[in-house]
């Protein structure tokens, strides 16, 4: 399944550029506010008519300008949630749910009521009104209804942006089974690192309307300079790990990585569960020497494979440890005293403190419940 | 309470004439309503300040007015009438059909002035969720534009079929004042003012307009206010 897409579109003064081409499970659409994600999907899911353009999902073309073909949104089979949920009131969450159903020819339901009621858990709900859901339960129904319409393309615009960290946290785990248990592709906009780093398999960045960089989440997620101001802070290298062994007596939990071994907060997971996890490039300290006399656990020895200059004073190195890249963020100064260049063998220090729930989507051992 | 009851064949034949062309006037007016307010609410053309004081004009316009340019209209001899009579056999002038039709036209701008309001109201965001579960626009207008209307669409109702029970000049000017045919409680009550010793049934016929007044006004609140709780908007 791909999705391509190639439009210009102008809203007033603002002008929408974008072309790109994505086969991902789950393709974020990242940028700050304003850089146009939610337009785009907006445009893809048919709600607005591009000025130019051509977009086709698998082969299927949506909208091209130039052949004027234009397929309207109730044609395009394409599931649609929104950040503001926009259940429909006068109906029960069942009926909500049942609704996109009707339109689907009965051959091409693959979505089973029983099976997405399940996933979603939901099932406590299905007698009551929109209006009797919390933020979070409405946002479950909303991706629910969405499915039962059985889309061939999932579009999900800042599903959890109105919605406050604690509910957020009990869906994220939902929209990871949706990705990985189901075949729908997804198309997610967020402009949050910790959401995009944690579930998608390949982002596009947008910046005032231009795509301003593409590929997988791991590339992406290490080139700070492409995220927003407010969230470089957040950037760094993803890495994906194995639960090897949980240390009860500290109520620690060891991942395995390629990297080597890290030791992490005791996470609610089992042993042998995947664990996508963050380090945030401003976590990582440099050791030019096997350090000792250090309260930090993990220890990551690697080469320097390459010295970028970050936002000022700090430069970005990113440590090749066992073909998995860590990035680190450290002052000029740093840089200067420890003589740091290319190739240099050094340790990377990543304190076990540093990683919270944000950064191993793990949830930490109190599950918050949405 | 006897001499309220006992109404003359006459009286009752007025009654019941007012209640059917009251509602013949309601029904007949939704369908139309419902697309004018559509078309006011969401249209965006040429001319729509002038359709919208078109619709709002026997609201403003002396009812004896609106009741004369029927006549002209819809007349045996007028334009539309000679055409409706030939065609479909429909005769307006002189019949309780004519009487429905000015009562229509007089409720018509308080219809779509309710109806209109209530369709402002709908958020467009939720009928754009129902077009992207597949929903095409007639399906998104049936199954959630028009349920979220409901209670704008029932008040629209009554205040035509409240109107309708009222009218009196446009009635008389269009279709005259004939006992079983034309003569709508107000008539016969002004028919009643108008010979010595009609006071007791002038009297008779206001209660009972005032009553049947109360029901409509009442049954449609209940059935608002139920439909407003079955819907629980945020």
């Amino acid at each position: 399944m791909t999705v391509s897409v190639d439009i210009h579109h102008q809203l007033g003064e603002f002008a929408l550029e974008a072309r790109f081409e994505s086969a991902g499970r789950l393709t974020a659409l990242f940028g700050p506010s304003g850089s146009g994600k939610s337009t785009l999907i907006n445009l893809i899911a048919g709600l607005i008519r591009p000025d130019r353009g051509r977009i086709s999902v698998d082969g299927n073309v949506l909208v091209d300008t130039a052949a004027r073909i234009f397929v309207p949104m109730h044609k395009r089979r394409i599931g649609m949630v929104f950040q503001d949920a926009r259940l429909f009131p006068h109906m029960s969450v069942a009926a909500n749910l049942r609704y996109g159903r009707w339109f689907t020819p009965a051959s091409e339901r693959y979505a089973k009521m029983d099976a997405v009621v399940d996933l979603l858990g939901i099932r406590h709900l299905l007698d009551r009104r929109p209006a009797k859901l919390s933020g979070g339960e409405k946002q479950r129904v909303a991706i629910g209804r969405a499915l039962l319409a059985s889309p061939k393309l999932l579009l999900m615009d800042e599903p959890l942006a109105s919605l406050d960290e604690a509910r957020k946290a009990g869906i994220l785990p939902y929209i990871e089974r949706l990705r990985d248990e189901t075949k729908i592709p997804i198309v997610y906009v967020s402009h949050s690192v910790a959401e995009v780093a944690r579930l998608a398999s390949d982002v596009v960045v947008l910046s005032q309307g231009k795509v301003a960089a593409a590929g997988p989440t791991e590339a992406i997620m290490q080139r700070l300079d492409l995220l927003p101001a407010e969230e470089r802070g957040e950037g760094g290298a993803v890495l994906d790990t194995k639960v090897l062994r949980h240390d009860e007596a500290f109520g620690m939990t060891v991942l395995g990585s390629q990297a080597g071994e890290i030791r992490v907060p005791r996470l609610a997971r089992l042993v042998g569960a995947t664990v996508r996890l963050r380090i945030r490039a401003r976590d990582v300290m440099i050791a030019t020497e096997q350090p000792t006399g250090l309260s930090a656990l993990n220890i990551l020895a690697g080469t320097i494979a390459a010295v970028r200059p970050g936002i000022e004073p700090t430069v970005e190195i990113a440590i090749d440890c066992n073909g998995a890249i860590v990035l680190a963020r450290i002052t000029e100064q740093s840089k200067h005293t420890l003589r740091l260049a290319l190739g240099h063998k050094v340790f990377a220090v990543i304190k076990t403190v540093s990683f919270d729930s944000a950064t191993t989507g793990a949830g930490l051992s109190v599950e918050a419940d949405g | 309470m006897n001499w309220l009851l006992d109404l003359t064949p006459d009286e009752w034949n007025a009654v019941r004439l007012s209640i059917k062309v009251a509602t013949v006037a309601m029904i007949a007016s939704l369908p139309p309503g419902i697309l004018l307010a559509l078309l006011l609410a969401r249209g965006r053309f040429w001319g729509k300040t002038l359709l919208n004081g078109l619709v709002h004009l026997p609201l403003i316009l002396p009812p004896v007015v609106t009741g004369y340019l029927l006549l002209l209209t819809f007349g045996r001899r007028g334009p539309a009438g000679a055409f409706l009579a030939e065609h479909f056999g429909i005769v307006f002038s002189f019949r309780w059909t004519g009487a429905a039709l000015a009562c229509g036209v007089m409720g018509f701008p308080l219809m779509v002035r309710a109806i209109r309001l209530s369709i402002e109201a709908v958020d467009r965001r939720i009928e754009a969720a129902a077009g992207t579960l597949g929903a095409n626009p007639l399906w998104v207008f049936a199954t959630i534009t028009l349920p979220l209307i409901l209670p704008g669409l029932i008040a629209g109702a009554i205040l035509s079929f409240a109107k309708a029970m009222g009218e009196f000049g446009a009635t008389i000017t269009f279709v005259s004042n004939i006992p079983n045919e034309t003569q709508t409680l107000p008539s016969a009550i002004y028919t009643f003012t108008q010979v010595p010793g009609g006071d007791e049934g002038a009297l008779r016929l206001t209660l009972i307009s005032i009553v049947i007044s109360m029901v409509a006004l009442i049954a449609s609140e209940v059935l608002a206010r139920r439909v407003g709780r079955r819907m629980d908007i945020e």
